[in-house]
């Protein structure tokens, strides 16, 4: 029987969760990397033993972990002891360098800063990490300060898809309260040449050259908190999703408003229709319908917990604009969690699960679609992130 | 052989105990030098302890030895003869901040 595993990242570590695939008894293993911020695990499509991990820490900065194993064990790519003292160090599976020579997609040097200077780009840590659909060697990173790296050796060394700062805009981009970050990365599986990527407080990004050269798409956002609200960029997207057998139609959330393109990007439209409140953070898609997408409608603009604390899944059958609330097993009262951008995910069983983590340590599963929840674990540190992988 | 004390979630990330030992020979030995000989042999530890391409300390890690912080002593300073000795450890310590 196939099955599913969970990839959870928290504050303090990552947990796997496993089941069969009925998906009512789970297996909880961590936390691994205790103690250090787990912003986001995922698997390989091509190879599902293959988990890449970005663990990052205040004192110790970032670090990439990667299991050959399916998470029984983990190693730093490259990152052995050297046995001879000669012996030249391999690590640098951490070394997130910007690229700064002239040739590459003119890199810049500076952003937006909080008061409108321009300030130089830093280094922060990985927030998203996007392997390959074919090849498990080959694994994107979204980063902040916003930039794009790839490794095509399995994470040893990364090298930056340079191309996406150096457009143009970037010296129009700016961070969002939690920085400046490249936060999702769609691999179109019909065209392995184009690829989406969104930043807050940036906007959302296409290439149709494999990462060389990039564009705004934001036609049809619109930002009443930026001084011009239709701008080419500096909205703040919270979170891109599309159905593999549909790449061109992609959904977004927003900071305030759902939205719609059926056009790779070129256009987009809202589609909050009868939502509590367009703010929100995670936005997926179901396995097997394309039109079927949840949200988790979240209070803001500083508040960030579910409306009237009752935390409740938004799903729309007819992709968007008319939603139902899911609150069968979520809590109805005094709930006041977060569901941040990268954690919600669904497998691709029959019928479609959906995951999500809050703050507040819970993860909570479907195995009907969102018909009904129940927490697979309560009481983890704050969720960064979850991705369900579906095992053959 | 020169003594090196690591902060827990550093001797986690290089499999190793609390304290390391490592063939320097340079003189006078430095912290610079050290750093250099602990990076080459626990190769997933570069870049956590200095930045991977200023080399600038990062900023909650700290440097003892002999009852003195040497933090913000210049990389090249020659450490105490007691730790070029081994007679004892320069300490890493991860600062008292943050949650």
């Amino acid at each position: 029987m196939s099955g599913v595993r969970v990839l959870v990242g928290t504050r303090k570590g990552a947990f796997i969760l496993t089941a069969d695939g009925k998906r009512s008894r789970w297996t909880v293993s961590g936390p691994h990397f205790a103690g250090w911020e787990i912003y986001h695990i995922k698997g390989s499509p091509a190879d599902p033993n293959r988990l890449y991990a970005s663990q990052s820490s205040g004192w110790f900065g970032q670090v990439i972990q990667r299991s050959d194993d399916g998470g029984a064990t983990w190693k730093t790519p490259g990152g052995g002891v050297t046995k001879e003292p000669g012996e030249m160090p391999q690590g640098e599976s951490n070394k997130f360098v910007y690229d700064v020579t002239p040739g590459s997609g003119k890199p810049l040097t500076t952003h937006q800063w909080y008061d409108g200077t321009q300030h130089p780009w830093e280094f922060k840590r990985v927030w998203h990490l996007e392997p390959s659909l074919t090849d498990p060697e080959t694994v994107y990173a979204g980063v902040e300060d916003a930039g794009l790296f790839r490794s095509r050796d399995g994470g040893t060394t990364w090298q930056e898809l340079a191309g996406l700062r150096g457009h143009g805009s970037g010296p129009r981009w700016q961070p969002g309260a939690g920085g400046m970050c490249l936060h999702t990365i769609l691999l179109d599986p019909k065209n392995p040449k184009r690829i989406y990527t969104a930043i807050s407080a940036a906007g959302a990004f296409r290439s149709d050259d494999g990462g060389d050269t990039w564009r705004p798409i934001n036609r049809g956002l619109h930002s009443q908190y930026i001084p011009e609200p239709n701008a080419e960029v500096g909205h703040c997207v919270h979170r891109l999703a599309l159905h593999p057998s549909r790449p061109g139609v992609l959904f977004m959330q927003k900071h305030w408003d759902v939205m719609r393109s059926d056009d790779g990007g070129d256009s987009w439209r809202e589609v909050s229709g009868n939502l509590p409140t367009d703010f929100g953070f995670v936005i997926d898609v179901h396995a097997h319908e394309p039109e079927t997408i949840y949200v988790i409608p979240i209070k803001s603009d500083s508040e960030h917990f579910p409306p009237e604390g009752k935390l409740r899944v938004y799903r729309s059958k007819s992709g968007g604009n008319e939603w139902e609330p899911l609150t069968k097993g979520l809590p109805q009262r005094d709930c006041y969690v977060n569901v941040l951008r990268d954690a919600m995910s669904v497998d691709s069983l029959q019928p479609c699960g959906l995951y999500f983590g809050t703050t507040g340590g819970q993860v909570y599963g479907s195995a009907d679609g969102g018909d009904s929840w129940t927490p697979i674990v309560r009481d983890l540190p704050a969720v960064l992130s979850v991705e369900a992988q579906t095992l053959p | 052989m020169i003594r090196v004390v690591l902060p827990p979630h550093l001797q986690s990330l290089a499999q190793v105990g609390s304290e390391v030992s490592l063939d320097v020979s340079r003189h006078p030995l430095t912290r610079a030098a050290v750093l250099d000989a602990l990076e080459a042999r626990y190769p997933m530890l570069r870049g956590t302890i200095r930045d991977h391409v200023t080399a600038q300390r990062r900023p909650f890690l700290r440097f003892f030895a002999c009852a003195r912080d040497l933090t913000h002593d210049p990389p090249d300073a020659p450490l105490p003869e007691q730790v070029a000795t081994g007679a004892e450890p320069l300490l890493v310590v991860g600062a008292i901040v943050g949650g």
